[in-house]
């Protein structure tokens, strides 16, 4: 069996220009993690129920484990790694959730931090409602959501405090 | 959970795109993709090649006039949610489509897509058919339309041929003296329903002359039932209780609710009275604040 | 004096890792095209023999570096042919039984590992493990606990009527029991039944190995909640000395009781391969994998017969149940034996009995899950309260404080043997006083007007109450080594593994307040075997106990030899120093002190100079000339090291009530509160307890009212995704969960600490059992229930849905 036909796949990935060759199957998720080396990215189901994968393409959260990387040849997508200031500060979503023991394992999180990263930029001040309902696609299974839902307020307090 | 090999065709026009299909029986069309790579992922689909549609022109259009709603190829879920005109013209759209999944697989998946997919629990096939709405569906051997009542021919099966691509559905707006409702159950928000309701019904003269809901997740397909006879000569005042029960009778007895490991057989048939009766109450209000000069 | 940190919410030290992608989760350690990726041929069937499997299709395919099945393992090493081995073995257990690595001659349930292979990538991988051909026989499977109890068809030939362990202990035997039920002024009998679930962490297991040839050494990292039992067992299989084996644990994304079982065959396999093949290896799960080929828990069927008084002072209590272990036995009877002791809650039975069969079924096998036992035993108990409470027609709170242990009765034999093997003996608690929080909490005595208000907008509301007593923080040992660096940072290793629990933090506020060093500098390694090789591993709540007082007893050991150095340095007596801030000062003058950076550099006489500290520490700078410069009994360096090894377990205990809403419709449920009280002695850092109990009743609404496994007749698992397996969103848990504290320390440990992991969990099949009976006025004996569930209860139990 001979080796499957790479595809050429240019991504702009936290501002970074990435060319890549991959297999039409692989999967974004699998891009990002084992082609780029940006592991922050998790993996919990494969099937875009968990969340963990979220990343944000063109901005908008998307799992990455549901896009065939060739699929977003041309694209931006901002994954964990990009959501600190260049010199390392937290965002005001990261802070809300350090804050407000927001992570236990923390390996839902990232999935988390990008999809409050959208959601406070479309809606920057939510009700407690609308706080819940921003992360009500994302499974975790530590917390028990109470102090996520309380580090979305936050971060929406802080954002606005940085505005 | 990895996807087989697999090909991959990214057209830039919808004839290369139909070629594509006809040359290749094992070829698969790729829109948004999320029922179809979760499928892949698990081998359960394993197509020759995917034709991916996200390059092709002139898809990714929400037009919006007086007659109804016609939605591009490429239109996502929270797109066409986000849409106020297409929520004006035709009130439906909205209230199903903010139960389809989360909002990253709204933003991804494509409302044509779903509709395509022809899953018997997801919510946009029953709101097309309920409205009498149509696919435009396009192949190297022409154009042709194809009713919503016909999209859906058994579970995950539509009547599209393999050569076929989906290039939009039209939604019919709201009529005068129209309301419509719609409610689903689901264990999670977010998760497909155990069972959902979608509700038109038309009002003129103070009495019902049109009444008519869709299932989901009831039925192997989405199934649309004229509920007239029951609601017929219904005064104009609150909804007549033994007539919503007779709704719901009727409904049921067009309906073979299947049992699965949420709901047994006879609960997912309980839901479907239950909801019956709220929807069909929710459509009427709804067709009677519209009567009365209300907003939408 | 700084502010003790024991005690305050201290915000977590492992945060900002985590928060940025720079975790490191075992799939992200090695990435790179270096490494090569494992998948695994895994039973279609839930019984079935092997005639025959080809592999040959495979060899040829473009990628494939290995496969194996069991007839290749006695090649590369005799031990890993053999069965896994039962780790926790019990004399009851008469019929243990293990998987092997790869199946041998028989699978015995969907999932079971059957062949191995290692190729490029994962994708290769799945397809080479898509074309190797089995010819299986299909056996009859064994479902439910119901086949396995019939015992006419059998998981394993050789044990009959499927039963693994039959157990039985008490303070009554079946006639003094039989003779105080017919005594007792009063009687009922129940039939009680739980369903399964699972762990679930949202990071399955992972195992990645890389064998250096040059050094004759294996470095195995893997997703486990025990380091050197991992490490005890590869070298063990692979026939190498222990010294040959590292078993790093990196970031855990989640444990819940899963990962405490090993080794998986995987993790074998994997170390096996890379030293075979001489490249780095990994294998990563997937999810389906994980829900048919890890583990489950909670599935059991429960007879409680039960005599009292009119007072509901339990009399006799004899319970008996059928535990549900799956196919396979490696963890023992931990599971049943928990329930079958700490089923006794705050209680004290005039007369207790218990029986216990665990059984076969050609399902995944069954090990601890958060709770362990304990919510199945909760669950027995306190719906027999309820039922007391019913039968006597008094207040639901009532017969449980007429049964309560009193303050005064502590330390509190219930002369039975726990899961240590050591005596069930509470070392302390009050539960009059967690009752009267919990009441007050959740509005016990007010809910009757509640009620009646929420009846006239023909709303339904329940309310449900259940107590638990949870043996915590068990043995056998815990160790730590505090070492501070001549930069005054302090480095401290404990053997437990950590999955979010926040113990790098907890265990450097320990550190903090007994050494006297700055919280900032004090670095925490877990689950490392390089840095400790003796441990025992995270599970049982037991890690602020164990791990927790070994670091402090190791602490205050540095601390006291810094302290005798300083006095040495600083011409003053032991007693006069004290350490604040990283720095030993004679008390009431700060001007006299030294660092401990400083006292570091002393500690460690020096023949070379490599930087300004060394220089200072030199056999010409430091030391009396008439004295070797290390004395007989010292040791160079500023380091503790130091074991805590307890008597016996602590007992946290604690209340859950809740309020729901039932529609009368759909019968759907809705939580409309969620009340905790809890008593886990001494609090370190309230913040994480807290967040450990939101966790935890989170898994408990799930157990209660969404997860369960959906077996079909043929062994097939129908809902082994996150689609169908309903693990809830936010949506679907407690919006704001009620939380109060009461702390009875532990006389057991120098902390008073008791365990707090698990706590959250424990009472959500009996709390929402309760509430749902309440609401509804029907009696309620199987959980979870389902809205689907619930309409056929009041179906059956003539209670007309009443749209």
């Amino acid at each position: 069996m001979s080796a499957e036909e790479p595809h050429e796949v240019h991504l702009v990935v936290n501002g970074t220009t990435y060319d890549v060759q991959v297999p039409a199957r692989r999967l974004l998720s699998d891009a990002l993690r084992h082609d780029l080396g940006l592991t922050g990215t998790h993996v919990g189901c494969e099937h875009g129920v968990c969340g963990a994968c979220t990343v944000l393409l063109d901005g908008r959260p998307v799992r990455a484990c549901l896009l065939l990387a060739v699929t977003v040849d041309g694209h931006e997508v901002t994954t964990v790694e990009g959501l600190a200031g260049p010199d390392g500060t937290l965002s005001a979503v990261q802070e809300g959730f350090r804050q407000c023991h927001g992570l236990q394992c923390g390996f839902c999180t990232p999935g988390f931090l990008t999809t409050v990263t959208a959601g406070l930029r479309e809606n920057p001040d939510p009700t407690h409602e609308e706080a819940r309902e921003m992360v009500a696609g994302n499974l975790c299974r530590c917390t028990g959501y109470q102090n996520i839902v309380r580090a979305v307020e936050r971060a929406a307090e802080l954002g606005r405090e940085q505005a | 959970m990895k996807p087989a090999p697999v090909g991959y065709l990214r057209p830039t026009s919808l004839e290369e795109a139909c070629r594509a299909l006809a040359d290749d029986p094992d070829a698969k069309v790729l829109a948004g993709g999320q029922s179809l790579v979760p499928l892949l992922s698990m081998r359960l689909a394993a197509p020759s090649t995917l034709v991916d549609i996200n390059a092709l022109p002139g898809l990714d259009g929400v037009e919006v006039d007086e007659a109804g709603v016609r939605v591009g190829a490429l239109v996502r879920h929270a797109d066409l949610l986000a849409h106020d005109g297409a929520a004006r013209v035709q009130p439906l759209l909205r209230m199903a489509l903010s139960h389809v999944a989360h909002a990253p697989i709204r933003n991804r998946g494509t409302t044509v897509g779903s509709l395509v997919h022809a899953d018997a629990a997801a919510e946009m096939p029953a709101v097309l058919a309920l409205l009498g709405g149509t696919v435009e569906v396009v192949s190297a051997r022409g154009t042709r339309t194809v009713a919503g009542a016909d999209l859906v021919v058994g579970p995950l099966e539509s009547s599209l041929a393999h050569d076929e691509v989906a290039t939009s559905a039209w939604f019919p707006a709201l009529a005068d003296g129209q309301g419509v409702g719609f409610a689903e159950i689901s264990r999670r928000q977010g998760d497909y329903a155990l069972c959902g309701v979608a509700a038109l019904v038309r009002r003129a003269a103070g009495r019902v002359v049109e009444a008519r809901a869709a299932y989901l997740a009831v039925d192997e397909t989405p199934t649309v039932v004229d509920l007239l006879p029951a609601l017929d000569g219904d005064p104009d005042g609150d909804p007549d209780e033994a007539r919503l029960a007779a709704a719901a009778d009727l409904a049921l007895a067009s309906l073979s609710p299947a049992g699965d490991i949420h709901a047994t057989e006879q609960y997912r048939a309980h839901l479907a009275r239950v909801l019956t009766v709220r929807v069909l109450r929710e459509a009427d209000d709804h067709a009677r604040r519209r009567g009365q000069g209300g907003a939408a | 004096m700084t502010t003790r940190l024991t005690g305050a919410p201290v915000q977590r030290t492992e945060d900002r890792r985590l928060l940025t992608g720079a975790g490191r989760f075992v799939d992200d350690v090695q990435v790179g095209p270096q490494t090569l990726h494992a998948a695994v041929l895994r039973s279609p069937h839930a019984h079935a023999r092997i005639v025959d499997i080809d592999v040959d299709a495979v060899l040829d395919l473009e990628g494939v570096h290995l496969v194996w099945t069991h007839e290749d393992l006695a090649g590369v090493s005799a031990p890993l042919a053999e069965p896994l081995p039962l780790l926790i073995p019990h004399p009851a257990l008469t019929h243990g039984r293990t998987q092997h690595a790869l199946a041998r001659d028989e699978v015995n349930h969907v999932g079971e590992a059957v062949a191995f292979v290692v190729a490029d990538d994962r994708y290769v991988a799945e397809d080479a493990v898509a074309r190797i051909r089995v010819t299986w026989e299909v056996l009859e499977p064994v479902v439910g606990l119901e086949q396995a109890r019939a015992g006419e068809r059998l998981v394993h030939d050789d044990v009959p009527g499927n039963v693994g362990a039959r157990l039985e202990q008490g303070t009554a035997d079946a006639e003094q029991m039989a003779a105080a039920l017919e005594a007792a002024p009063h009687r009922l009998a129940l039939d009680l039944e739980v369903e399964r679930s699972a762990c679930t962490p949202l990071e399955g297991r992972g195992t990645v190995a890389r064998w250096d040839p040059d050094s004759d050494r294996l470095q195995v990292w893997t997703s486990t909640q025990t380091s050197t039992g991992v490490r005890a067992a590869v070298a063990a299989r692979l026939g190498l000395d222990l010294g040959q084996v590292d078993v790093i644990t990196p970031d855990v994304g989640g444990g819940f009781g899963v990962k405490i079982n090993h080794p998986w065959p995987e993790e074998l396999l994997v170390p096996a391969a890379a030293r075979v093949l001489g490249r780095v290896v990994k294998f990563t799960e997937d999810r389906r994998e994980h829900f048919v080929s890890s583990a489950h828990e909670r599935g059991q069927l429960q007879h409680v017969e039960v005599g009292f008084d009119d007072e509901g002072r339990l009399l006799a209590l004899d319970v008996e149940f059928w535990h549900d272990h799956g196919a396979y036995t490696p963890y023992g009877l931990i599971v049943p034996i928990i329930t079958s002791t700490q089923l006794l809650g705050p209680y004290k039975p005039q007369l207790y009995r218990v029986v216990f069969e665990s059984l076969y079924t050609n399902t995944t096998m069954v090990t601890p899950y958060r709770g362990a036992g304990r919510p199945q035993g909760c669950y027995a108990m306190e719906r027999t309260m309820d039922a007391i409470a019913a039968h006597l027609g008094r207040d639901r709170t009532e017969v449980r404080a007429a049964n309560f242990i009193q303050p005064d009765e502590f330390p509190y034999d219930q002369g039975l043997v726990f899961q240590d093997g050591r005596e069930l003996e509470y070392d302390s608690g009050d539960y009059p006083a967690l009752l009267e929080k919990a009441k007050a909490l959740v509005g016990w005595d007010e809910f009757e007007t509640f009620r009646a208000e929420m009846a006239a907008e023909g709303r339904r509301v329940g309310i449900g109450l259940a107590c638990y007593v949870e043996g915590t923080g068990v043995g056998p040992y815990e160790g730590a080594h505090v070492h501070v660096e001549t930069s005054g940072k302090v480095k401290v290793a404990t053997g437990l593994t950590t999955q979010g629990q926040g113990h790098q933090t907890v265990f450097a506020q320990l550190v903090a307040d007994e050494l006297g060093c700055r919280f900032e500098d004090v670095e925490v390694v877990t689950g490392d075997t390089r840095r400790m090789p003796y441990a025992v591993g995270t599970f049982a709540s037991r890690a602020a106990v164990m791990s927790g007082s070994a670091i402090h007893l190791a602490a205050k050991r540095t601390k006291e030899k810094a302290l005798r150095i300083a006095a040495d340095a600083l011409e003053a007596d032991e007693a006069d120093l004290e350490i604040v801030e990283g720095s030993v000062r004679v008390k009431g003058s700060p001007g006299s002190a030294i660092d401990l950076g400083t006292v570091a550099v002393l500690s460690n006489p020096l023949r070379y100079a490599f930087d300004e500290a060394s220089k200072a520490a030199t056999q010409f700078s430091v030391g009396d000339p008439g004295r070797p410069p290390v004395a007989e009994d010292d040791e160079p360096g500023l380091e503790g090291k130091d074991f805590y090894s307890p008597e016996r377990a602590t007992f946290a205990s604690g209340i859950h009530a809740v309020v729901v809403e039932t529609d009368p419709d759909t019968a759907e449920v809705t939580i409309l509160k969620y009340a905790v009280v809890h008593d886990c002695g001494t609090l370190v850092n309230p913040m994480i307890v807290e967040g450990q109990i939101h966790g935890g009743v989170a898994q408990g609404v799930a157990g209660a009212l969404f997860e369960r496994m959906a077996y079909d007749e043929s062994g097939q698992l129908l809902n082994a995704s996150f689609m169908d397996f309903l693990m809830p969103y936010v949506t679907e848990v407690p919006d704001g969960i009620d939380i109060d504290h009461q702390e009875t320390p532990s006389p057991l440990n120098p902390l008073g600490i008791k365990g707090a992991g698990e706590a959250g969990v424990i009472p959500s099949a009996a709390v929402f059992a309760a509430a749902i009976e309440d609401a509804e006025g029907i009696r309620v004996t199987r959980m979870p229930m389902s809205p689907s569930d619930l309409f056929h209860l009041r179906t059956d139990q003539r209670q007309e849905p009443t749209s």
